[in-house]
């Protein structure tokens, strides 16, 4: 285990410190930080001297640098300006300079990671409310209800937008911020790493031992025929790789760098997508009953909100008739009465004559039309009733919808006669009924007008009639499935009592004095409730969530490395090879490749036993002139608490 | 056989199936029970031993320390054996050098015993817990993910298996057998009193192959988070006792013989890592699927419906600790604080807004 620990410790070191001057990358403050070493090393053998500690500025420097993009937070705050020339013309200069330096600054800031790690946790932070507190865009209802109920709290809500937090001021700041700062971010990243894929892996440090996985022996092979070796198998191994000075210098990985750019590039496609999608949405309910049609045009909702930026032409045309709805329950065991399928039967056509095509809607699958799709979202019954006046003459034959207030299809409705009815005096007026409609009645004598099950096994319709004015036309919008019965009178019979009745298919109930009867007629219709959105952008959106996906992967499953392979003579004339590895990511892996890589070199370059002390086989430090660097007894890194 | 007395028949075989995934759970938890006092008898075994290598690491003279690179040259023994040359590894800038402990046994003979006994038992209360998820799954004829009763069953079993699995591939993971023992007990324990459901097939709006997706995908995530969150919690208590070793402090008996045995502070943190950072790209997909499932049932991908908010939420505090560890100033100890909240979250996400906040996503069956 300790062997992975040194590696990946190595990898974060790149970004530890941020002192570096400001040309140098990661990389750079890695040579700081290597360097502080290299003094510490120094005092403890004095044969390293002041020149090797110098020389440690520049052990890792250009090697480690670039292993990432990340941006480094090396701007500070200060007079920007410099020194002021006199005169007008010299203040104007410093001015110019300081304000550009601050500007610079902010920018710096707002793309810096700590500044994207803050505003990441506030995005998130500033999601927490909107879940806890009801919201306008999924229930209004319960909005006002928590507004009726805690009057002084929902004001201050209000005044916060804690009641549409996601469409908030503040909100949006938030991610407009992220935004910007991730464009800020992620553009000159692109840059960097467009630079350093025409550029080529950096020489070998100085001192390879400093590196996290580090290999060397001795052998027989001429150093240029070693390092042509290492060059062929790199190179098969798909490193990027060239021969610089005394060593071979090669990166792999760069796929990491990619994958994580696009994932931030995809991040940004996603989240365009999402807004515009917002900004042109459409969203409207209409209820059809079995037979009845719905094309899409303004009027024909029942219930439509839009986007802010939305336009009526842009409803894309089409219209649909709904044949037949099914509905199956469970009908047996704990669950009975738990739908098991919702299926609307269509036909419908695109376009204002398209041919007319036949499919079929359930609840996961919606018909879809361009942009727009009709989803089935709710359905109950419309029980067909006849109303007839004194004479007998129909004046009303309709499927009227009913609203389910239960599981088990409990459903309440109210049937309007708007014109066309004539009371026995001869007056014109209207008539309205107040409906319970259960699909499976309890039974008679069972007390309850509460459905048993969904089904339609055992309907009834209850009735109870009024009349005089339903009070539709005083511009006032009317609930459908409720009766405004200020301007209404209630049917009493002889006795003065209620007329009602609990009908059967086929039954009828005749109302009093001869002003006529209701029958509710054998026919009981099923109707199904659409929604229909029409959202653009929703492929870009999947398309920038699946790159987002496969960029992430990328940038958390490869690694960036570097190998190097130095191959030089050493003071008795025998070369000497020394491989040593790089990396940045958090794997174990490192080790383990650099010694495959290791042997294979080795196989082309093995190990000499000519005229060598073998004492040195075990430790060569022990040899001064074999191995120069390790001559230093460098102790080992994370001995010392940094 | 009429089309009646053939439902009937189904309907009888199901309920026997699932009578049998419950006398298997319970089986499970009694098992796991065993295993878990086995963890225990280990635990109390290796308390024996007086390995204390973090201290000597962080503690002995700096002389001591400043050993040299063991630089290895092997010759080729024979003449046509060809040896690789040895990889010296080193720890780099900034970082202690500190040896993972040895394990709950601590090296005591006998704690390792039981420590293998714990492992054997354990394999064993999985493939029993296993085959009652399979029992419930064959008894619903659907995937067992319907209600939180079969969610809970499903997420131990799968934690479980990442456990085993990465003791199968050789990891040095045996330390997070006694946290994993308690926590299942406590997931079936809650999964069987309070929250247990008749088995049941489900509504429409569940009939869906996005949902065996995006549900099996969220409680694979659920269980790696939860791994990830042992190593995290566990970095915190090592990272504390090294510091304090390290700067001369006298960490107290029991904390000394729990957390010598640990790995070091920086292997629970690459631990961690790792299991946060594979498991990310799948939590990413996992509320993608979520959001093409919403498209096709709902009518729109996203609705910042409770579910989904704390879904985000989560995700971008898991994004905020792998930012967190590539940013200066919140590596380390801050990270790992990150990484909490982000599992905090998904805890919540489960418990929280399944049972305290109605949404869309009200079915979860409690
Ligand atoms: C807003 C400005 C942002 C900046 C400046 C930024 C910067 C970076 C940088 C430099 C890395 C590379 C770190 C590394 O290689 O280890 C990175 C990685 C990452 N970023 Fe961002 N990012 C930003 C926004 C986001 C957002 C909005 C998210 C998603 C919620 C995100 C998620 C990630 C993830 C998951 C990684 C991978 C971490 C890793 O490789 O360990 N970033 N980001």
């Amino acid at each position: 285990m300790s062997e992975t620990t040194a590696n990946d410790k190595a990898a974060t070191a790149g970004d530890t410190d941020t002192t570096a001057d400001d040309k140098a990358t990661t990389g750079g403050d890695r040579a700081t930080t290597v360097g502080d070493r290299a003094a510490t090393a120094g005092d403890e053998a004095a044969t390293a001297g002041a020149a090797d500690i110098a020389g440690g500025e520049q052990d890792l420097g250009a090697a480690g640098s670039q292993l990432s993009t990340a941006p480094r937070e090396t701007a500070v705050p200060g007079s920007f300006g410099g020194t002021r020339a006199p005169g007008v013309t010299g203040r104007l200069a410093w001015l110019g300079r300081e304000v550009f330096g601050w500007c610079r600054w902010f920018w710096r800031q707002l793309t810096s990671m700590r500044i994207a790690l803050l505003l990441l946790f506030l995005l998130s932070l500033g999601a927490v409310p909107g879940s806890l507190i009801p919201q306008t865009g999924t229930d209004a209802m319960k909005v006002q209800e928590f507004q009726r109920t805690h009057p002084t709290l929902g004001q201050v809500y209000d005044k916060l937008g804690l009641f549409h937090v996601y469409s908030s001021v503040w909100f949006s700041a938030i991610y407009i911020l992220l935004f910007v700062s991730l464009i800020g971010c992620i553009v000159p990243r692109t840059w960097q790493f467009a630079g350093q894929l025409r550029g080529r892996p950096p020489a070998a440090p100085r001192r390879l031992t400093r590196l996290p996985a580090y290999t060397t022996w001795r052998t027989a092979a001429d150093p240029e025929q070693v390092r042509q070796a290492a060059l062929g198998i790199l190179r098969q191994r798909r490193f990027r790789a060239h021969v610089a000075g005394d060593a071979v210098a090669a990166e792999k990985g760069y796929l990491r760098e990619a994958g994580n750019l696009v994932f931030h590039l995809a991040l940004i496609v996603l989240l365009v997508a999402f807004a515009w999608g917002q900004l042109y949405k459409t969203e409207g309910d209409k209820l059809v009953v079995e037979g009845d049609g719905f094309s899409n045009t303004l009027l024909q909702y029942d219930d439509f909100k839009s986007g802010s930026l939305f336009d009526d032409d842009h409803l894309v045309p089409f219209s649909f008739n709904l044949k037949k709805f099914t509905a199956t329950y469970e009908r047996t065991g704990p669950n009975k009465g738990t739908p098991r399928t919702f299926r609307a039967d269509l036909t419908y056509s695109v376009g204002a004559d398209g041919k007319e095509k036949r499919t079929a809607v359930e609840v996961n699958e919606p018909l879809k039309i361009g942009d727009a799709r009709v989803y089935l979202v709710s359905h109950g019954y419309a029980p067909t009733v006849t109303v007839r006046d004194g004479k007998g003459r129909v004046v009303y034959h309709q499927a009227v919808p009913m609203l389910p207030i239960d599981s088990n299809e409990t459903s309440q409705g109210a049937i309007k006669v708007l014109d066309g009815y004539t009371n026995p005096q001869g007056e014109q007026e209207q008539l309205g009924f107040a409906a319970f409609f259960v699909p499976t009645f309890a039974g008679a004598g069972k007390g309850t007008m509460f459905s048993q099950f969904p089904a339609l096994d055992r309907p009834v319709l209850a009735l109870t009639g009024y009349h005089g004015d339903l009070g539709v036309d005083a511009g006032v919008p009317q609930n459908v499935y409720q009766l405004d019965t200020r301007k209404l009178k209630q049917f009493k019979d002889a006795k003065g009592s209620i007329v009602k009745a609990r009908l059967r298919p086929g039954e009828t109930m005749k109302l009093p004095n001869g002003a006529g009867s209701i029958t509710f007629d054998k026919e009981i219709k099923e109707w199904a409730g659409f929604q229909i959105v029409q959202q653009p952008g929703t492929g870009w959106a999947l398309t920038g969530a699946v790159v987002a996906i496969l960029g992430l992967a990328g940038s958390l499953f490869i690694q960036r490395r570097r190998v190097w392979v130095r191959a030089v003579p050493g003071p008795d004339g025998v070369t000497v090879v020394e491989m040593a590895g790089l990396g940045r990511s958090e794997s174990a892996r490192l080790p383990a490749e650099l010694g495959d890589l290791a042997a294979l070199v080795h196989e082309r370059a093995p190990t000499t036993t000519a005229d060598h002390d073998p004492d040195a086989d075990h430790d060569p430090d022990a040899d001064p002139a074999q191995e120069p660097d390790a001559a230093t007894s460098v102790p080992a890194e994370g001995a010392e608490k940094k | 056989m009429t089309l009646a007395a053939a439902t009937e028949l189904a309907t009888a075989t199901n309920e026997h199936l699932a009578n049998i995934s419950n006398v298997l759970i319970y089986s499970a938890m009694a098992v796991y029970t065993l295993a878990f006092f086995a963890y225990i008898a280990e635990w109390l075994f290796g308390s024996r031993s007086k390995v204390a290598r973090t201290a000597a690491a962080l503690t002995a003279p700096a002389a001591a320390k400043a050993k040299a690179p063991s630089v290895t040259v092997r010759k080729g023994g024979g003449t046509t054996v060809l040896e690789r040359p040895e990889v010296v590894v080193r720890s780099a800038a900034g970082a202690r050098d500190v040896p993972d402990g040895p394990g709950a046994h601590g090296g005591d003979e006998q704690g390792d015993l039981y420590g293998r006994i714990a492992v054997s038992l354990t394999v064993l209360a999985f493939l029993i817990e296993l085959g009652g998820v399979l029992a419930r799954a064959a008894s619903v004829q659907r995937a067992p993910w319907g209600n939180m009763y079969e969610f809970n069953i499903t997420f131990s079993t799968v934690a479980v298996g990442v456990y085993l699995t990465l003791l199968a591939l050789g990891k040095n993971v045996r330390w997070l057998g006694l946290f994993l023992a308690t926590t299942v007990l406590l997931d079936l324990g809650l999964a069987v009193t309070v929250l247990y459901t008749a088995s049941d097939q489900l509504v429409p709006a569940l009939h869906s192959y996005w949902l065996y997706i995006h549900v099996s995908t969220a409680i694979v995530c659920g269980a790696v988070f939860y791994v990830g969150a042992v190593g995290t919690l566990l970095y915190l208590f090592k990272d504390s006792y090294e510091n304090k070793l390290a700067s001369g402090g006298k960490p107290g008996t029991f904390a000394t013989s729990v957390l010598e045995r640990l790995p070091a502070s920086a292997s629970l943190d690459k631990f961690a890592y790792r299991v946060n950072a594979a498991v990310f790209p799948l939590w990413t997909f996992t509320i993608i699927a979520g959001a093409i499932w919403a498209e096709s049932a709902w009518g729109r991908y996203w609705g910042w419906d409770p579910k989904e908010t704390w879904s985000f939420i989560t995700w971008v505090a898991y994004a905020g600790y792998l930012h967190a560890r590539s940013t200066a100033g919140w590596k380390g100890r801050k990270a790992a604080y990150i990484a909490l909240i982000a599992f905090g979250c998904w805890l919540f996400n489960y418990y929280g807004v399944n049972i305290f906040v109605s949404g869309k996503h009200s079915y979860a069956g409690v």
